[in-house]
Order: structure tokens, then C-alpha cells, then sequence
């Protein structure tokens, strides 16, 4: 039951999260500058959350064969290769690695 | 509806299908992680229908399965989800107006909000985001389903590497923007900060500290705005009217 408990008030909560930041910003009127630095907070959060799932120095184990991977697909996507090469060829060297020994 | 698909050229949807792939890929080892720890099949796919935040989920089922308790679980997992409320407020034209909100705030994910970050012309923005937003409430729990069903079949799927299919799609769907110096530098100092802070931080607050490199942005913005300096009481302006959500 606290199991259940669990799942609605994350489930609430999250939505809580998503549903306050276009509320806000339709009553607040934010100038263009602010605007800008609000879309790069938003690529700044995904960067970060890319860098800390890669090093997980927090919590996880950090190998070599999961960044190696994420840093190949990353190389690709920078020389503009379509996504599903950067995931196919993410994944493999991940694989790969693992297969050889290397975690 | 229809209009997204008016809206968007075969390249983009082709972009949005493969994010969706990717997303249905992970969702898959998701699901197969969380039949090992021994929770049953409808737990992750319910999980991914009414949260659907992949990293919050598998820190809940993480923390659950380690033991732990599940209000510490639904903290951890409020907390790493705490980075849709910045999101939001950075773009948030795409959710739509009136009933329609009500799907369109759910369907705010890591995908959709990159994806649409990348078009600067708001119908495409609000294409994109809706296009990819529904196709990944449709791919996490469906791709949770999937690898449920499998994980009771195959124990480990570490060995296939699909972990390295969350981080490497995000990181292509930010890399147009880093071409921008200023984002590049706030990027920069905001993922060190993360790294650097996150042994010493519960889960979820380092994604959080990552903001801190929008200051690196504000005095590169600032120094180049100089001449064009505005009153400061351009920040509150507020308009609390009803204009719109009616």
C-alpha cells in the first residue's frame, strides 16, 4: 500500500512540476533577455543530466564501456549523423566494450 | 491533431521516430530491470504512463528494491523531476491552451523539450513538441511492457549496452544548440558542477546546481547588451489578465 501511496504522489508531484512553469510564465511577462537565458537553463539541465546518468560518480559504478559509448554517439551527432546511427553505434561500442571485459 | 503532421517536413518526423525508437529501446531495459528486482509487469508500465521521467522512475524502483523507503523513493524521484518546472517555463507556448494543457504539460519530457529547443519558429515548435511528446507516452510504457515480458525471460541485458541509448540521444538533440558560444559556456561550467557536486549530493539536486551556469550566460549576454541597457522594471511586469487557458 505504501508501495501505491508512492507511485500517485510521484506521479502527482511530477505533474505539479510540468504544469507550474507554463502557468508562471503566462502570467508573468519575462523580457527577451530573460527568455533567452531561460532556453539556456533548459539545454544547460539536459547537458547536466546527460554528464551525471554518463558519470555516475554519485551513486553508480563509473566504467569506461558507458561513456565510451555515449561519447562515440556524441561525436557522430557533432559531425551531424542521422540519430539513429548516433544510437545504433552508442549502444554497440557500449556492448562491445562489455563483451571484451571492459565495464 | 492533423496539423502536426501539416507542419512537418519527412526529415523531422524521421528524427522524432528515431527519438522515439530510442526512447521505446531504453524502455525495454527499463522494464526488464524492473522484473529482476522482482516487481511485477504492471508496475513499471504504470509507472511510465503517469509519471513518465525514465530517471525518476528507475531511482524510485532503485531505491524501493535496495529497501528502501518509499517515501524516501517518491522524494528522490519529485526531486530529479523538479528540472520540468525550469523546462516549462522555457518554453512554454507548446503545451497548447485549454483541455488540451492537460495532456500537453504531461507529455513535457528530456526529448520533446530538446527537440523543440531546436526550432525557433513557434508552429514547428509546438509540432515538433506535440509529435514527440505523444509518441513517447506511447514508446516508454509500451517499451516498458515489452521488456518486462522479456525480463522474465532473460536475466541481464546490461550486455547489449542499451544503457548508453538515454544519454547519447540527449546529447544529440542538445548539440545544434552548443554550437551558440554563450549556451556552450554556461553548458560547460553547469555539467562541471554537476559532476564535481554530485558524491557529495542526494540524486537529482546536481542536475538541479547545473543551473548555475546560466550565470556564465547572463555576463556573457549582459557584456554584449551593455549599450542596450533596459530599465529594470521590464522583470516584473506582470499581466495577470486571463488572456489565455479559457
Amino acid at each position: 500500500m505504501m508501495l501505491a501511496a508512492g507511485v500517485i504522489a510521484l506521479a502527482a508531484g511530477t505533474y505539479a512540476f510540468r504544469w507550474a512553469g507554463p502557468a508562471l510564465r503566462s502570467r508573468v511577462r519575462f523580457p527577451e533577455r530573460a527568455r533567452q537565458l531561460l532556453e539556456i537553463g533548459a539545454v544547460v539541465l539536459l547537458a547536466a543530466l546527460v554528464a551525471v546518468t554518463t558519470l555516475p560518480f554519485g551513486t553508480g559504478h563509473v566504467g569506461v564501456a558507458l561513456p565510451a559509448g555515449v561519447v562515440v554517439g556524441g561525436v557522430l551527432a557533432w559531425r551531424r549523423s542521422p540519430l539513429l546511427v548516433v544510437i545504433l553505434a552508442a549502444a554497440a561500442t557500449t556492448a562491445l566494450l562489455r563483451l571484451l571485459g571492459v565495464s | 491533431m492533423r496539423s502536426i503532421w501539416r507542419t512537418l517536413d519527412r526529415e523531422t518526423l524521421s528524427g522524432i521516430a528515431a527519438v522515439c525508437l530510442a526512447v521505446a529501446v531504453i524502455g525495454v531495459s527499463y522494464g526488464t530491470t524492473a522484473v529482476a528486482e522482482g516487481f511485477p509487469v504492471w508496475l513499471p508500465v504504470l509507472l511510465g504512463t503517469v509519471v513518465l521521467a525514465g530517471g525518476a522512475e528507475f531511482l524510485f524502483i532503485g531505491i524501493v528494491a535496495a529497501g528502501g523507503n518509499p517515501i524516501a523513493a517518491t522524494l528522490a524521484g519529485l526531486l530529479v523531476n523538479a528540472r520540468h518546472l525550469p523546462y516549462g517555463l522555457s518554453v512554454p507556448d507548446v503545451v497548447g491552451t485549454g483541455w488540451r494543457r492537460l495532456i500537453g504539460v504531461h507529455v513535457m519530457n528530456d526529448e520533446a523539450v530538446a527537440m523543440a529547443l531546436a526550432e525557433s519558429e513557434p508552429d514547428r515548435r509546438r509540432a515538433v513538441y506535440w509529435a514527440c511528446g505523444l509518441g513517447v507516452l506511447l514508446a516508454w510504457p509500451g517499451g516498458a511492457a515489452l521488456g518486462a515480458l522479456i525480463g522474465t525471460v532473460v536475466p541481464d541485458t546490461s550486455v547489449l549496452g542499451l544503457d548508453a541509448v538515454f544519454p547519447a540521444v540527449l546529447l544529440a538533440l542538445v548539440i545544434p544548440a552548443l554550437r551558440d558560444r554563450t549556451t556552450f559556456g554556461a553548458v560547460c561550467v553547469g555539467t562541471g558542477v554537476a559532476v564535481l557536486s554530485a558524491p557529495f549530493l542526494p540524486a537529482g539536486l546536481p542536475v538541479l546546481l547545473a543551473l548555475s551556469g546560466v550565470v556564465v550566460a547572463a555576463i556573457m549576454l549582459g557584456r554584449g547588451a551593455e549599450d542596450s541597457a533596459q530599465p529594470n522594471a521590464d522583470y516584473v511586469s506582470c499581466d495577470c489578465g486571463p488572456e489565455e487557458a479559457r
